[in-house]
């Protein structure tokens, strides 16, 4: 079987995954992930045609409720983990100039 | 009785009674935790103001006459990924070292209702991934019996801390309640999926988390539990039950309880120790009046490439709120917005959370979705199936809770595929939201602790709760690792 990991999959993984790897970390990334993927593989050996794909164990129903506010106003608290606050707002880096 | 010795209930009694004090309680906790902890890194945080303010204001109430809870004065420390209003919570994370909750996990919240005291927030693996509390960004935690051992995880300083004399731990989560439980000599339950909310506890694999309770004996876990079990809006997979009265099943009647031995669990790759003991277990709950049985449970090799697979790719989904915008780490010196997304996340996460987020988003990528990720939901269906058949046959199904006894710090993340495949009996009931508990029944010839695994079909805690209460008894007191309190 074998799951060879291109640079390019390493390169596209990174996105998704928002995470800035070095050379090294990549190569070991692409190492780790292919044996995990050789792994995984053993999955096919299993019949599933027909097969529903179950993400929840117990039927799960919509759960609906009134949109009333049950909260109560704790904006100082939040605020005090966020690592940029301004104006009772959390601050982010410039998205564009 | 000595306080460290007396059950949850028991002290909380002793307490509301005024037999004790919250303050003693409190007391007899911290000694052992002075004593000990400095060697075994079981806590990120302790709150000793804290825990005695609160046990200041509970004997403040209770000398005026009002009423507490069956947990009065009981001091309990809670994994440090359930939310903890104005105490740090970590997740034993860099990203979020410096992180304090607003608002308090539903689980913990229940337990301070009911009078409970909280000392401190446990360690464990990072983001809860992993089986050894070594990818804890503050350190590993060592086992109270060997401490060149590993305790176990995810939940692992939690069940060290059971384990070295802090009695009466509480609420925990995921797969990893059983095999730290295991490690450590200490009995530890996962109910089945919903029963206990997850509203404020730190998201991994949203399907597959659950809190349950650790602790010295089956009594105690079943009083924990019972007491954290609650239908919560707030949690929208929370289950509406009934029958969560798991003290009423502590008594010993097991006469004609059908329990099933899966021979997939008791294959090559099980250490011979561990089968003896678990297999003498078996025979000590026929001798009082069990039916046991060897089946064929099939699909057991498929578990973990199909956890692995639903697990990483909700976790990648679950992290990706970690961008240092709302809480956590921020790198300053990025250039842009993304630039910050990417080293913020860069820095903040250990190994095997990269590992894990990095295998998620890749079985969720466009052209592989239905090849892992849907094909790992598939087998699921076929896992829930088999259990379904066996649950047909059997109340109870028996087994060992991991292949060996705890492994020595330092062997296991070196080959992440060989630490996953020690989760293999646990898995299993995650996958199919089966409960689960883990009741020590030997030592090997190290010294260390082995514990056997009973599962039930859902919504059946209490036969579990009766066939380990009555292998509790029947086994007699086990062992205690050193001098507690």
């Amino acid at each position: 079987m074998a799951n060879i990991i291109s640079d390019e999959t390493i390169e596209y993984v990174g996105i998704l995954a928002k995470l800035e790897l070095s050379e090294q970390e990549k190569e070991q990334a692409k190492k780790d992930m292919g044996r995990m993927l050789d792994y995984i593989d053993k999955l096919g050996e299993l019949d599933t045609e027909g097969v529903e794909p179950m993400s929840h164990v117990f039927p799960v129903e919509n759960v609906l409720r009134e949109d009333t506010v049950t909260n109560t106003d704790v904006r100082e608290e939040l605020l005090a983990n966020a690592p940029g606050e301004k104006d009772g707002m959390f601050m982010a880096p410039r998205t564009f100039e | 009785m000595k306080i460290m010795e007396m059950t949850a209930l028991e002290l909380g009694k002793a307490v509301r009674e005024k037999e004790i004090a919250a303050k003693e309680a409190l007391e007899a906790v911290f000694r052992v935790i002075e004593k000990k902890e400095e060697r075994l890194n079981c806590y990120v945080t302790l709150d000793r103001e804290g825990a005695f303010e609160r046990a200041r204001k509970l004997q403040e109430r209770l000398s005026q006459g009002m009423e507490a809870g069956p947990l009065a004065g009981v001091p309990v420390a809670v994994k440090d990924n359930l939310c903890t209003k104005g105490m740090r919570t970590t997740c034993s994370s860099r990203m979020l070292e410096n992180f304090v909750p607003c608002y308090t996990a539903e689980a913990v919240r229940r337990l301070e209702e009911a009078g409970a005291l909280i000392v401190g927030k446990t360690n464990m693996d990072e983001f809860a991934m992993g089986s050894t509390t070594e990818t804890s960004a503050f350190g590993a935690t060592r086992n109270p019996w060997q401490e060149e051992h590993v305790p176990g995880g995810s939940s692992g300083g939690s069940a060290a801390a059971v384990a070295a004399g802090a009695r009466f731990l509480g609420s925990d989560t995921g797969g990893s309640i059983r095999q730290p439980a295991s490690f450590c000599g200490v009995v530890g339950m996962k109910p089945t999926y919903g029963t206990v909310s997850r509203y404020g506890l730190i998201a991994y694999g949203s399907s597959l988390d659950q809190i349950g309770p650790l602790g010295r004996n089956v009594a105690d876990c079943a009083a924990l539990l019972e007491l954290i079990s609650t239908w919560d809006k707030k949690d929208s997979t929370s289950i509406d039950r009934k029958d969560t009265d798991f003290t009423s099943a502590l008594t010993e009647g097991i006469r004609g309880m059908r329990i099933g031995l899966p021979k997939d669990y008791f294959t090559e790759g099980l250490a011979p120790q561990v089968k003896r003991s678990v297999l003498a277990a078996a025979e000590l709950l026929k001798e009082r009046g069990a039916e046991i049985e060897e089946f064929d449970l099939r699909l057991v090799e498929y578990a973990i490439p199909a956890y692995y697979t639903i697990a990483s790719a909700e976790a990648s989904s679950n992290l990706e709120r970690f961008d240092g915008v709302k809480y956590g780490l921020r790198a300053e010196d990025a250039n842009g917005l993304h630039d910050m997304y990417k080293k913020t996340r860069s820095r903040g996460f250990g190994e095997e959370v990269k590992r894990r987020i990095m295998l998620g988003s890749f079985v969720l990528s466009s052209g592989y979705y239905d090849a892992y990720y849907l094909k790992a939901l598939k087998v699921k269906a076929l896992i829930k199936r088999a259990f379904d058949e066996a649950f047909a046959k059997y109340d109870v199904i028996l087994g060992p809770v991991a292949p060996t006894s705890a492994p020595r710090l330092g062997e296991s993340l070196c080959d992440p595929l060989k630490m996953y495949l020690g989760d293999i009996y646990t898995i299993s009931a995650n996958l199919a939201g089966l409960p689960g508990i883990s009741v020590p029944c030997g030592l090997d010839e190290e010294g260390l602790p082995i514990g056997m695994q009973l599962l039930g079909n859902c919504f059946e805690e209490k036969k579990l709760i009766r066939t380990a209460y009555a292998y509790e008894k029947a086994r007699g007191a086990f062992a205690v690792c050193g001098e507690v309190g």
